[in-house]
């Protein structure tokens, strides 16, 4: 959908406020998942999951309140119970919201290999086009957080877009309209990392985690859905959130100094071709010498 | 709830006990993080298991399901002991002040004073206050002979009643006032007895209850402290017993009447407020007025029985409102029977049927099951799930002639007939007919909801019931219509109770329920005139402002005195939706409408000191307007409007004390004035305060041979039944959406149980009982831990109360299709009649 729609400001017949105004959308945009205020309550997966279109799947007990063990191609948002034991013996549930991060430096976009199957919005958005994904995979490789997942029907590549469609008219994402208490909240990336770290300084001075902090991991360049956490300095406890994420090497290697090198190598091959054929001309067919009888050449 | 949901944000300290809102009520739950985020406000979850609600909370305690009294019995001693309470607010707002008749004798020993082993009843004669004057500073109490005289004559006593002038100590020191004693009766819940009975490490309580109470440390009176609490208290042989408890923690503590305070209920379904308001009950009539009993003759006595009379030190006012009780009553009868009703006739007053005994819940089964209730209509309810001992249930089932459920879907009510165990065979041996009725689904019929703030609001259909679905109240009117039909063709005993019923809607069968709206909130049936001046205020035909215009001699009918101002003059106040908030404390006076009179917080005068003035400035609610004469506020004044400070009039106007009860005198509970620790019926220890007396003693156990309860020593492990946020009661087992969430039924247990049964998780096991078995998963999880109770060691397990034999999964049989309820014991709580679901015994066995 197209990006250049206009804010609204006003609606008529309409009670309470105008969903999406005061949001500028030359700035980049940011979801701000507070996972100490969040309560479990899976509003944002049914949300995701109504919003855009997918029906349920069969799910099994699996000795937890998750719904599934890893988000899905048609389950693109999924909270992750994790059941953790603090020094003092103290027990604690974290739940944490885990959907698309929308990477500044996206691994995926960076990975694929396919012209504009995914694209990155001016406004930080990661999409994928699934009408130019070629359903290679190599996506899912170059994800740190292993969030792209394979549709074995569609053949094609699938995840959270961030409500894009929404976003691009002026309406929050779907999860964060679901969210009844106010962990889920969307805005400007500016506002959002405000709002995050004003949290964050309210969990260690008042509610004793001196460990609390902002997740906007550096080694993808930041990310567009930034989370609190009551331990910033163990997001693994979070069921899986990488410390330190980077774009695999072997990504970075092959999109990177590989790529360089082999356009290099091809560049070089064909300056080669044309050096050598400056400097030695084309081929020229040698005309057959006729022979002189006994079998050598003059 | 005394307060709302909004405004909980405005709150200090929540202490969240009995409940889960983070789970249950996670739309209400945004009030309590906003609490959090921007006032800091922190949350202390007391719960058998650690919950949703617990990863949210500062502090969270396990406790033994069914020990909630021991642990706010220790809160009381030990804020009493820390001088964290409010003085002013206890001397001059409870009855702390009160003395107690002598005679009165504390439960040391389990009992109050006046029981009767034999009848298993107590005689309430002493559980009320001293006849008397100011007797500060006078520790010897004079001689109540003149009191005991009365009993002694020869004519049967007057049954008891509350003497008009109470004695009264402002020095709290006479040792029979209502304060020294209960600073007695909780002296014995030190916080080691307080471990051994609840399981909890003395060093963590002490941090719970200083925590709470430090809202009120040295006597400061600016925070303020919540308790919300839900079904986790009511479901007990002593549910109400505990709200008490909880109640008068918040009276010591002076945060009733208060922003961000209260004692707050939080309600399980959209209108079961709204259900409990109109009387969803055997027991009271709308608006909570009595019912008739056998004893009341006619309707003046039964007025004089039910009006009370104020009760307090004679210099202090009380307004003692439900003194309008005959202005009330006459309005609902008018209401009920329209022109039928006349000052001759008792205003049909002997056309209301009179309560002999208790048809409460657990009754109606025990009944159906003895052969004596012969059918049963059940709507918007599924009646085999929702009880205890579910197979009772389906066997009382059984034996009933028929049975009519309305509903949008086969549940297993109306499946009974299918229920597990039950053999083709056997099928063909049941008699019971049934009907089904496909009704309306929520979003397909318009009507108001109350919910737990009182905040009655109208809602819209969304779309027509589909197909040859109805609405519930054509249903019913069609039956009624009928009925009535038969009884006008054929006579029968006595038809002037159907006959006369007002059914003044403009279209009969199909009853609008805007036109009932407005019935509940009453008109004028003659010209209402003021009686200062002489003016009408409302003409007859005319919708009433409010209850205050109400009157006893049949000018007015209001079919619901709580209700009237609901629809008036101006219009239906309940379909407003103004979002204006002037304060900013979350009082929003233009939405909805809240029952009483619009008022969001009640007894909130009580939230000003004695000269009226707010005791937090900064969370200013009502106060004396002295240029004015008037009380003023962002909210409605829960108090007469000219009554000056000085004037001393109670804030607490329901009660005839007009101030909160500390000590509940005669007449209000059935099992003593003060809450007393008792185990549940099925406990895995004796009563550690007095093992002679271990149970509730005015519990009455069942009978019939369902009624069977478990050996300590052959079950020995604690169980709960709870809710899980992702579904809705036993209804959402038929959405895709919802069982997508959550799958399957499980059973929570401790990992250190399940490594001595050699469990793991996602293994199938079975719960026991001594009167059912259910089968789910394992959830092994370290959010339930082994407790030491007593120095011996107990686990405690819980399971969700959802699925049943009826559902999506259950159709595929991909579960065991067995209801929770199977387990839990048919024994209820005296005065509310509530059973007990949250503690009772069982074993665990690999299946």
């Amino acid at each position: 959908m197209s990006q250049a729609s206009t804010e609204l400001i006003r609606i008529s017949g309409h009670p309470g406020t105008v969903p999406g105004a005061g949001l500028n959308r030359e700035f980049q945009v940011c979801k701000l998942v507070d996972t100490t205020t969040c309560i479990g309550c899976k509003a944002c997966e049914v949300a995701c999951l109504e919003w855009n279109g997918y029906t349920f799947s069969e799910t099994t007990f699996d000795n937890s309140y998750q719904t599934m063990p890893e988000t899905a191609w048609n389950y693109w948002n999924l909270i992750k119970f994790n059941e953790h034991e603090r020094a003092d013996g103290s027990m604690m549930l974290l739940m944490r919201k885990d959907q698309c991060m929308h990477c500044e430096d996206p691994g995926c976009l960076a990975a694929c290999p396919a012209d504009a199957a995914i694209v990155q919005y001016a406004n930080g958005i990661v999409d994928f086009q699934q009408a130019n994904c070629i359903g290679c995979g190599y996506c899912m490789t170059g994800c740190p957080f292993n969030i792209p997942k394979f549709s074995p029907e569609a053949r094609k590549v699938f995840k959270c877009t961030l409500c894009n469609d929404r976003v691009s008219v002026g309406l929050e994402p779907a999860c964060i309209k679901a969210c009844p208490t106010g962990c889920l909240h969307f805005g400007t990336k500016k506002e959002m990392k405000e709002m995050a770290q004003t949290r964050a300084d309210q969990l260690r001075d008042v509610s004793g985690f001196a460990d609390a902090g902002v997740y906007d991991p550096p080694g993808v360049s930041g990310t567009h859905v930034i989370y609190v956490l009551h331990d910033a300095k163990n997001p693994e406890l979070y069921g899986g959130l990488p410390k330190d994420p980077h774009i695999p090497y072997s990504v970075r290697l092959w999109k990177g100094p590989l790529k360089w090198l082999g356009n290099l190598a091809m560049v070089g091959g064909l300056l080669g071709l044309a050096w050598h054929y400056m400097r030695f001309g084309p081929k020229k067919e040698e005309p057959i010498q006729p022979d002189n009888g006994n079998g050598r050449r003059p | 709830m005394t307060n709302g949901w909004v405004d909980i944000k405005n709150t200090d300290m929540m202490l969240i006990m009995g409940g889960n809102p983070a789970e249950n009520h996670p739309c209400g739950f945004k009030w309590a993080m906003e609490a959090k985020r921007n006032r800091n406000a922190k949350i202390i979850s007391v719960d058998p298991r650690f919950t949703r609600t617990s990863s949210t909370a500062d502090l969270f305690v396990q406790i033994r399901a069914g020990t909630d009294i021991a642990f706010l019995g220790g809160l009381i001693r030990y804020a009493i002991e820390n001088n964290r309470y409010a003085k002013e607010y206890l001397i001059n707002y409870t009855n702390a002040a009160f003395i107690v008749k002598e005679g009165f004798k504390l439960p040391e020993d389990g009992l109050y004073s006046g029981f009767d082993s034999a009848a298993g009843t107590y005689d309430k004669t002493t559980w009320n206050y001293q006849e008397g004057e100011d007797l500060s500073g006078k520790t010897d109490a004079p001689a109540s002979a003149a009191h005991a005289a009365p009993s002694a004559a020869a004519a049967p006593a007057p049954p008891p009643a509350l003497p008009p002038n109470v004695a009264y100590d402002l020095t709290l020191q006479h040792p029979r006032c209502v304060f020294q004693l209960m600073k007695q009766q909780y002296s014995r819940y030190t916080p080691e007895t307080v471990e051994r009975i609840t399981g909890i490490p003395k060093e963590q309580y002490l941090k719970a209850i200083d925590m709470f109470t430090s809202v009120r440390k040295d006597g400061d009176m600016k925070q303020v402290a919540t308790i919300i609490y839900a079904v986790g208290w009511t479901q007990h042989t002593f549910g109400t017993q505990i709200i008490r408890t909880a109640a008068m923690i918040q009276l010591l503590l002076g945060n009733v009447g208060r922003a961000g305070g209260g004692v707050n209920a939080l309600r399980g379904h959209s209108n079961i407020q709204g259900a409990t308001d109109m009387a969803g009950l055997f027991d009271s009539m709308p608006g909570y007025l009595k019912v008739p009993t056998p004893t009341d003759a006619d309707l003046a006595s039964f007025l004089k029985r039910t009006t009370p009379t104020s009760s307090k030190p004679s210099p202090w006012g009380s307004w003692n409102y439900y003194s309008n009780t005959p202005a009330f009553f006459v309005s609902l009868l008018k209401a009920l029977y329209g022109d039928a009703a006349t000052k001759e006739n008792g205003f049909g007053f002997d056309y209301l049927p009179r309560v002999d005994r208790d048809y409460s819940w657990t009754h109606i089964w025990e009944d159906m099951y003895n052969g004596k209730v012969k059918g049963m209509m059940a709507f918007g309810m599924n009646g085999v799930m929702i009880g205890p001992d579910t197979n009772k249930n389906i066997n009382a089932l059984k034996k009933a002639d028929w049975l009519v459920v309305g509903e949008i879907y086969q549940d297993e009510t109306s499946e009974f007939w299918r229920a597990p165990g039950i053999t083709a065979d056997e099928q063909k041996t049941i008699n019971t007919t049934v009907y089904r009725l496909p009704c309306a689904g929520f979003a397909e019929k318009d009507g108001s909801m109350t919910n737990s703030a009182r905040w009655v609001t109208w809602k819209y259909a969304a779309v027509p019931p589909p197909g040859q679905a109805r609405l519930d109240q054509d249903i019913v009117a069609q039956i009624f219509l009928r009925v009535r039909d038969l009884y006008k063709k054929e006579g029968g005993k006595f038809p002037d109770p159907i006959l006369n019923v007002s059914w003044a809607y403009a279209d009969s069968a199909h009853p609008s329920l805007s036109q009932v709206a407005m019935e509940l909130n009453g008109k004028a049936l003659a010209d209402l005139k003021d009686d200062k001046t002489g003016q009408v205020v409302v003409k007859a035909g005319q919708q009433l402002p409010g209850f205050a215009l109400l009157k006893d001699d049949g000018t007015t009918m209001c079919g619901n005195w709580i209700y009237s101002g609901c629809w008036t003059e101006a219009g239906s106040q309940i379909q407003r939706r103004g979002t204006e908030d002037p304060s900013g404390m979350g009082v929003f006076p233009n939405w909805s409408w809240s029952w009483p009179a619009n008022r969001r917080v009640l007894y909130n005068r009580a939230s000003c000191n004695l000269d009226g003035k707010p005791w937090d400035p900064e969370r200013k609610q009502v106060w004396w307007n002295e240029a004015a004469g008037k009380w003023a506020g962002n909210d409605v004044p829960d108090f007469k409007a000219d009554s000056h400070p000085k004037d001393h009039l109670g804030p607490f106007i329901m009660n005839p004390e007009g101030v909160g009860r500390l000590f509940a005198p005669i007449g209000v509970l059935a099992e003593g004035p003060f809450p007393e620790h008792y185990e549940p019926i099925e406990s895995p220890t004796k009563n550690l305060l007095h093992p002679e007396q271990s149970n509730n003693p005015l519990v009455k156990k069942f009978k019939s041979p369902y009624d069977k309860f478990g050996d300590p020593a052959e079950y020995t492990i604690v169980c709960t039944t709870y809710r899980l946020t992702e579904q809705y009661h036993y209804w959402t087992k038929n959405n895709p959406m919802n069982v997508q969430l959550i799958p399957e039924p499980f059973v929570e247990i401790p990992v250190e149980l399940a490594e001595e049964k050699g469990i793991r998780g996602r293994d199938m096991i079975h719960v026991i009982s001594a009167r059912g078995k259910y089968t789910a998963k394992a959830f092994v999880t370290r959010r339930l831990r082994p407790m030491m109770i007593d120095g011996r060691k107990v686990y405690q397990i819980g399971l969700p109360i959802h699925q049943g034999y009826r559902g999506i999964q259950e159709d595929a049989e991909r579960d065991a299709r067995t209801p929770a309820n199977l387990l839990t014991p048919a024994v209820t709580d005296p005065n509310a009649h509530t059973p007990e679901s949250k503690g009772f015994l069982v074993k665990v066995e690999k299946a």
